[in-house]
C-alpha cells in the first residue's frame, strides 16, 4: 500500500526525524490560509500517489498569498500521469545549501533491510543508479542489531567527508528512517532529499513511503490512511472482495487461480493474438460469492466481450469451482460468452457439472484461450 | 531419488487442525507421506484421522515421535512464530504454506534458522513433492509421476499446470518444488539449483520463473557454470504491466528490472531454453535430453 507524502512525512515526524511543518489543503483557500499561518514564502506540493510530479508542474514556490492562490488552484485537479491531484501540501520554503538522498528497502537477495544513501539527493535514484551507481552506497541490515551508531555515521561520512557534524545528523536521520520503517512494516522508505539549509540544519523535505500489505492486521490505523480516490474503481472494488485485480485494456475478461497461473494465462491471449482485459487472480477460495464478485467486476468493464476461467485445482477444487460459476452465472446477467478450462482435483466431476449449461468447456489452457479470443471477436 | 526429503522424513503439521491443515494434511497421509504427529496448542491429546497424535507444541511433537520436519499451515499473523518453534525444537526441514507473512517477519526469521543450519521452504508456497518418497504441502498427488525431472518454481498453480503436462508426456518427477513468491524466502531458485544438480536421481530440471527480483538471472548464471544436465525454463508475466505491484525502487539494488525480457535474456545467454508457452516446455525438453 502507497501512501501520500503528508501521510509518510508523520509517520517520519512521528520517529523523531526532522520533518518542517505543513498541512495539507483540498481547496486553495484553505491553502492560502496555511501559508499565512505558516508564514511565506511557501512550497504548494501536489500529493499524489506517483513519482515526476515536479517535472509536471505539480510542485511550486510561492513567494505571495496571491502565488498560493494561483498555484494551488492550478494544481489542484491536475492530472499526473493518470493520478487526479485532489490534495496539495503547503509547506514553508526552505534554503537549500546540499541535498541528499537516503532510503532504503527489503534486498530479495540479501533478505534483510537495505539502506542506501546518496550525496546525488533531489534527483530521480533510479537515474542515479543508471548513470553513477558508485556514487549509491548500500548497506545491509543485520535485523538482530538494527543499524549500528558506526555504520549509520560510518554512511553519513561516506555523504559529507570529513564533515562529522552533518555526518552525525544523517547517521541520525538513517537510524530513525529505519526505526520507522521496521515499526511500520514498511516496504520501501526514502527521503529524496534530505537537506542541510545554509546553517547547517538538517531537514527532511520529502518523505515517500510504501507499507507492507501483508502486515495491515497489525497496523489498526492504516486502512485510514488508504487513499480509495487514487485507485481505478475497479481495482477498489476487487480488493474489497479481497481479490488480486490489475485492469488493462483487452477484451478478454480473464479469472484464474493463482498469480503465477494469471500472469501466464495473460501472456497466452497476447500469444494468440488476443488481448487480455485484466488480470484477476481469485485465489485458493472457490466460494460462489467470490465468483460472483469477480465477474461483476470485470463485467464492469464494457469493452470485455468474452471471459475465460482458467483454473488449475490444488487447494481449490474443480466441482467447488464449477458451482461457483455456474452459481455466479445464474445470479448475475451475463451477456458474453464465458470459457472455462478446468483441471485438476474432482476434474471430471466439474466437467460433469458445466455440460449441464450453456459454458463453453475447454480441457487445455491453450484451447481455452483460443475459443475466448476467436468469441472475442465474433462478439465485438 | 528427490531433494530435501528421503525415506528417514519424518513430518508434523502445524495447525493440524485447521481447515487448510486438516484437509492437506489428510492428503499428505493418502499420499503415503510419514505423518507422525500434529501441534495445535490446546488440542495436545487428541487424534488426527484416528491416526496421528496431536500435541500441544512442536518440541512435544519431536521428542514423542522423531519428527525431524514441520509444515506449517498457521494463519499469517502466527506463521514466524511457528517457524521459530519448530526450529527450537530441532526440525531440520521446515515447510511454510501461509499466505500472507508480513516480510519483515520473514528478515528476522532467516537468520535465526541459519544459525540453527534448518532449511525453510516457503512462505507463500505450494510445498514439495517427490514421488514415490512424500509430499510436504498442498500439491494435488494426482498430477506427479516418479521419475527423473526437477521442477523449481517461484508459482503455484502455474507450477502443477508444467507438473501435469510433463507427467501426460511421459516424463516422471525426481522432484516438484514451489519456493514460494514472497520478496524473502528460506529457499532460493539458486538453493534449489544446486541441490538438483547434486541429486543423482535428477537428470533434467525445468525452471518456472516470475516477474521480479532477480533470481532467475543468478541461477542461469550459476547452471551455466556448474550444471551439465539439460534445463529449460519458463517465465510468467511478460505481458504485466510495469510498476504495477513492485515500485521499481527494488531494481535499484541490482541495476536490473526484473523483467521478463531481462530474465531471458538473460536465461538465453546462459544457454538455457525459454518456453514461449507453457506447451512448449515439454518439447523443449525432448530437445535438449536428445541433444
Amino acid at each position: 500500500m502507497n501512501i501520500h507524502e503528508y501521510q509518510g512525512r508523520d509517520v517520519l515526524r512521528a520517529h523523531g526525524l526532522p520533518v518542517p511543518p505543513g498541512q495539507v489543503a483540498e481547496t486553495a483557500a484553505r491553502a492560502e490560509a496555511i501559508a499565512r499561518e505558516l508564514g511565506l514564502p511557501v512550497m504548494v506540493k501536489a500529493q499524489v500517489l506517483t513519482g515526476g510530479r515536479g517535472k509536471a508542474g505539480g510542485v511550486k514556490f510561492c513567494a505571495s498569498l496571491e502565488d498560493v492562490t494561483t498555484h494551488a488552484g492550478n494544481i489542484l485537479g491536475m492530472d499526473i500521469k493518470g493520478h487526479t491531484v485532489r490534495k496539495v501540501l503547503v509547506t514553508p520554503a526552505v534554503d537549500i545549501a546540499e541535498e541528499y538522498y537516503l532510503g532504503m528497502l527489503i534486498d530479495r537477495r540479501s533478505g534483510q533491510v537495505h539502506v542506501m544513501a546518496s550525496a546525488e539527493g533531489g534527483v530521480e535514484i533510479e537515474q542515479v543508479a543508471a548513470d553513477t551507481p558508485e556514487l549509491i552506497h548500500h548497506l545491509d541490515v543485520d535485523p538482530r542489531f538494527g543499524l549500528l551508531d558506526h555504520q549509520a555515521l560510518g554512511l553519513g561520512l561516506k555523504l559529507c567527508p570529513g564533515e562529522v557534524k552533518k555526518a552525525r545528523q544523517i547517521g541520525a536521520a538513517l537510524q530513525k528512517l529505519h526505526a520507522a520503517f521496521v515499526d511500520a512494516d514498511a516496504s520501501l522508505a526514502e527521503i529524496n532529499p534530505f537537506i542541510f539549509t545554509p546553517d547547517g540544519e538538517g531537514l527532511a523535505i520529502d518523505a515517500k513511503v510504501n507499507l507492507d500489505d501483508n502486515a495491515l492486521f497489525r497496523h489498526p490505523e492504516y486502512p485510514e490512511m488508504r487513499d480509495r480516490l487514487a485507485e481505478d474503481p475497479s481495482e477498489r472494488q476487487a480488493r474489497e472482495a479481497d481479490l488480486s485485480f490489475v485492469k488493462l485494456s483487452g477484451n478478454v475478461g480473464c479469472l484464474v487461480n493463482g498469480a503465477g497461473l494469471a500472469m501466464a494465462t495473460m501472456d497466452l491471449v497476447k500469444h494468440y493474438g488476443g488481448e487480455p482485459a485484466n488480470f484477476l487472480d481469485i485465489g485458493g477460495s472457490s466460494n460462489p460469492e467470490k465468483v460472483v464478485n469477480a465477474l461483476r467486476i470485470i463485467l464492469d468493464d464494457s469493452e470485455v466481450k468474452a471471459i475465460l476461467f482458467n483454473i488449475f485445482g490444488g487447494i481449490t477444487r474443480c466441482d467447488d469451482v464449477a458451482q461457483g460459476i455456474i452459481q455466479a452465472a445464474e445470479q448475475i446477467d451475463i451477456d458474453v460468452p464465458i470459457v472455462v478450462r478446468l483441471t485438476g482435483t474432482n476434474e471430471e466431476e466439474a466437467r460433469e457439472l458445466l455440460a449441464r449449461t450453456d459454458l463453453v468447456a475447454a480441457t487445455t489452457m491453450d484451447e481455452a484461450v483460443q475459443k475466448a479470443i476467436e468469441l472475442a471477436g465474433t462478439a465485438a | 531419488m528427490a531433494i530435501f526429503v528421503n525415506q528417514d522424513t519424518r513430518v508434523l503439521v502445524q495447525g493440524i487442525t485447521g481447515r487448510d491443515g486438516s484437509f492437506h494434511s489428510k492428503g499428505m497421509l493418502d499420499y503415503g507421506t510419514k505423518l507422525v504427529a500434529g501441534v495445535t496448542p490446546g488440542k495436545g491429546g487428541q487424534t488426527f484421522e484416528g491416526q496421528v497424535p496431536v500435541f500441544d507444541t512442536v518440541a512435544d511433537a519431536v521428542s514423542e515421535t522423531g519428527a525431524n520436519t514441520s509444515v506449517i499451515f498457521v494463519p499469517p499473523p502466527f506463521a514466524s512464530g511457528a517457524i521459530y518453534e519448530a526450529a527450537d525444537a530441532g526440525v531440520e526441514l521446515i515447510v511454510c504454506i501461509t499466505e500472507g507473512v508480513p516480510t519483515l517477519d520473514m528478515v528476522k526469521v532467516m537468520p535465526y534458522l541459519r544459525e540453527r543450519g534448518v532449511r525453510l521452504i516457503g512462505p507463500n508456497c505450494p510445498g514439495l513433492l517427490a514421488p514415490g518418497i512424500a509430499k510436504l504441502g498442498i500439491m494435488p498427488a494426482s498430477i506427479v509421476a516418479p521419475g527423473k525431472v526437477g521442477l523449481v518454481s517461484r508459482s503455484g498453480t502455474l507450477t502443477y499446470e508444467v507438473v501435469w503436462q510433463l507427467t501426460s508426456a511421459g516424463l516422471g518427477q525426481s522432484t516438484c518444488l514451489g519456493i514460494g513468491g514472497d520478496p524473502v524466502i528460506g529457499t532460493t531458485f539458486m538453493d534449489a539449483v544446486e541441490a538438483f544438480a547434486a541429486d543423482p536421481g535428477t537428470e533434467a530440471l525445468v525452471l518456472i520463473g516470475e516477474i521480479g527480483g532477480d533470481a532467475e538471472e543468478t541461477a542461469a548464471a550459476y547452471i551455466q557454470e556448474h550444471v551439465d544436465m539439460p534445463v529449460v525454463s519458463f517465465i510468467a508475466g511478460r505481458t504485466a504491466p510495469p510498476g504495477k505491484r513492485m515500485g521499481h525502487a527494488g531494481a535499484i539494488i541490482t541495476g536490473g528490472s526484473g523483467t521478463a525480457a531481462d530474465k531471458t535474456k538473460a536465461l538465453e545467454a546462459a544457454g538455457i531454453p525459454v518456453a514461449p508457452r507453457a506447451v512448449d516446455i515439454v518439447p523443449l525438453l525432448r530437445e535438449r535430453q536428445g541433444a
